[in-house]
């Protein structure tokens, strides 16, 4: 028997009065991959997700979770997914490890193994000295925290993590990343949204692409990558020369393909067709004294604002 | 089919802890407001007025008030919980959970009843030792102040699920709960009212829980206990089908 979708997206729609939110989503995750799912923000990340976890119902199309329609099948559904959401929710009448007991209660959890799971999620996050506080008592990176541990309180086959670095120091976001590799390496799905491209393309294998509530691309994140026309080329020129002779200099080929030019260092952007003894020859021949040369495929931030917005074209 | 309610179940617990949590505001305070209405109007009108033949108006007026109590308190929990936990958003993590409509619905009234009787016991107690109270029928009573506390919990989430901000909930609260519950009868009865507030009356569900609760102190009422009971178990299930038809529908949480 085929092990089903992590996730299944099917035509799905959702529409808030003339505003369509989503506009006929489809694509599947497979089981046990890192995913990224981007856009600018509007895009229907946050509504999709919701559309997968329950809070918000499709207007149209279908979503299932290891096979469990999210409406028809809600509560396997509900049980195959975490979600840490993007705001930071507190409740004001309950310390954290009594909200963690409250959780595994909707879920129909309790006894001494799953006393020990919370536990270790307090350990986990180093959230144990704050077991006793309240919500409200923590910072932004505790209650980040929390709201991962109580994602994780059923332990939950797929999990979504929705921008849950935004506003987190660098240390709690290694810290995040790390626990977050260390479930994938578990087998666990893991659904990630975030502005921070970097970390999408270190972590995600495959990574859709949405803008205006359409899916621009879906691919792996190599795949996209190389799928970009475009690499980067880092020309670095003797201290001695002037920076503004040196730009006026360029022959019309790489002017018009200059994207950066800062401490005696230019940035072309090049289409991939474009060969290297080309480009040597067009700087020999706008006299650049070249010290040093580097170059680099596109970032995933570029292939982005690429897919999402009017990237200049070279 | 015992899995499906025991996340019900943890979160009616919740939602009692929620209130008991915070005891003086939810509890304590209501019971000595009450007291005062006791202490003023009681104290200062006993004498000058009689309702029921042979009856002081403190006996007349303790069922009142403690009905009163009941029904305000059960509104106040589930209104109060559900605006809360959307301001908060911490009501995303029952809905991520499998916990059923149903299960929802019944923990939250099951919280308010507890909550509306945790109170009412607290003024009828004062009562007792304060005045000389009486019941002709406990289970009269008890299925009376169950029921209504049921109906409000049930009207305070539809107000709960519908606000989007604590001014709606306000007005609620001020325009519909508060005028329903001053004119149900509970500082008198609607015998002493002219013929077409008499006729008004009949329309106000909040009288008939009044009555019927009356009813169980007294034997007496204003009209037949039975009549009563039927009016506030058809409103009953009236509140209980719109706020199913809103949870399985998600209207204003789920959308």
């Amino acid at each position: 028997m085929t092990q089903p979708f992590a996730v299944s997206f099917d035509q799905v729609q959702k529409h808030y009065g003339s505003l369509t939110a989503l506009n006929q989503i489809s694509f599947d995750v497979k089981p046990g991959c890192f995913f990224g799912l981007l856009g600018p923000n509007g895009a229907g990340k946050s509504t999709l997700i919701n559309c997968m976890s329950g809070l918000v119902r499709p207007s149209a199309g279908s979503v299932k979770v290891n096979g469990y329609d999210v409406i028809r099948d809600y509560r396997q559904a509900r049980r195959q997914v975490g979600v840490v959401p993007q705001e930071l929710i507190a409740d004001p009448f309950f310390s954290i490890k009594e909200l963690l007991q409250i959780q595994s209660g909707y879920f129909g959890l309790s006894g001494s193994v799953q006393a020990k799971w919370i536990d270790y999620l307090l350990e986990r996050l180093a959230l144990k000295d704050k077991a006793g506080a309240l919500t409200h008592q923590l910072s932004g990176g505790m209650k980040r925290r929390v709201l991962i541990a109580m994602a994780l309180v059923h332990k939950p086959q797929v999990l979504v993590l929705d921008e849950p670095t935004a506003g987190v120091d660098v240390d709690l976001r290694k810290t995040l990343w790390e626990f977050a590799k260390a479930l994938h390496a578990q087998g666990h799905t893991i659904i990630l949204t975030t502005h921070y491209l970097e970390e999408a393309e270190a972590l995600c294998e495959e990574v859709a692409i949405m803008k205006s509530g359409g899916l621009m691309a879906l691919e792996t994140t190599e795949a996209l990558l190389c799928r970009h026309q475009y690499r980067y080329l880092r020309v670095k020129y003797s201290p001695q020369s002037d920076q503004e002779d040196t730009e006026s200099k360029l022959v019309p080929a790489l002017a018009s393909r200059l994207v950066e030019h800062e401490a005696h260092v230019l940035v072309f952007r090049l289409d991939k067709s474009v060969s290297l003894n080309a480009i040597l020859g067009w700087l020999s021949d706008s006299q650049v004294s070249v010290a040093d040369v580097s170059s680099r495929d596109a970032s995933l931030e570029e292939v982005f604002l690429d897919l999402t917005a009017e990237a200049p074209q070279c | 089919m015992l899995m499906h309610f025991s996340g019900g179940w943890a979160l009616f617990i919740k939602e009692v802890r929620r209130f008991y949590s915070v005891a003086i505001q939810t509890i304590f305070a209501p019971i000595v407001a009450t007291l005062l209405y006791l202490l003023i109007f009681g104290q200062v009108i006993d004498a000058r007025l009689e309702v029921f033949s042979g009856m002081d108006y403190s006996q007349f007026l303790i069922p009142g008030l403690v009905m009163m109590t009941v029904l305000q308190n059960a509104f106040a929990n589930t209104s109060s919980s559900l605006i809360q936990s959307k301001m908060h958003g911490n009501l995303t993590f029952v809905l991520l959970s499998p916990i059923s409509p149903l299960a929802f619905y019944l923990a939250f009234v099951g919280a308010s009843i507890v909550r509306g009787l945790a109170v009412g016991i607290g003024v009828l107690m004062a009562g007792w030792i304060g005045f000389d109270v009486t019941w002709q029928s406990p289970a009269w009573v008890l299925l009376f102040a169950v029921l209504s506390a049921a109906t409000m919990g049930a009207v305070g989430m539809i107000a709960g699920i519908l606000s989007d901000k604590f001014d709606h909930l306000s007005a609620f609260q001020n325009f519909i709960i508060i005028p329903l519950t001053f004119l149900s009868g509970v500082f008198y009865s609607i015998q002493a009212l002219p013929d077409f507030w008499q006729w008004a009356s009949h329309f106000n569900p909040f009288f008939y829980m009044v009555d019927g609760f009356r009813y169980g102190f007294f034997g007496m009422a204003d009209v037949s206990a039975w009549v009563s009971l039927s009016v506030t178990l058809s409103f009953f299930v009236l509140v209980s089908l719109i706020n199913l038809i809103l949870l399985y529908k998600g209207v204003k949480i789920r959308d």
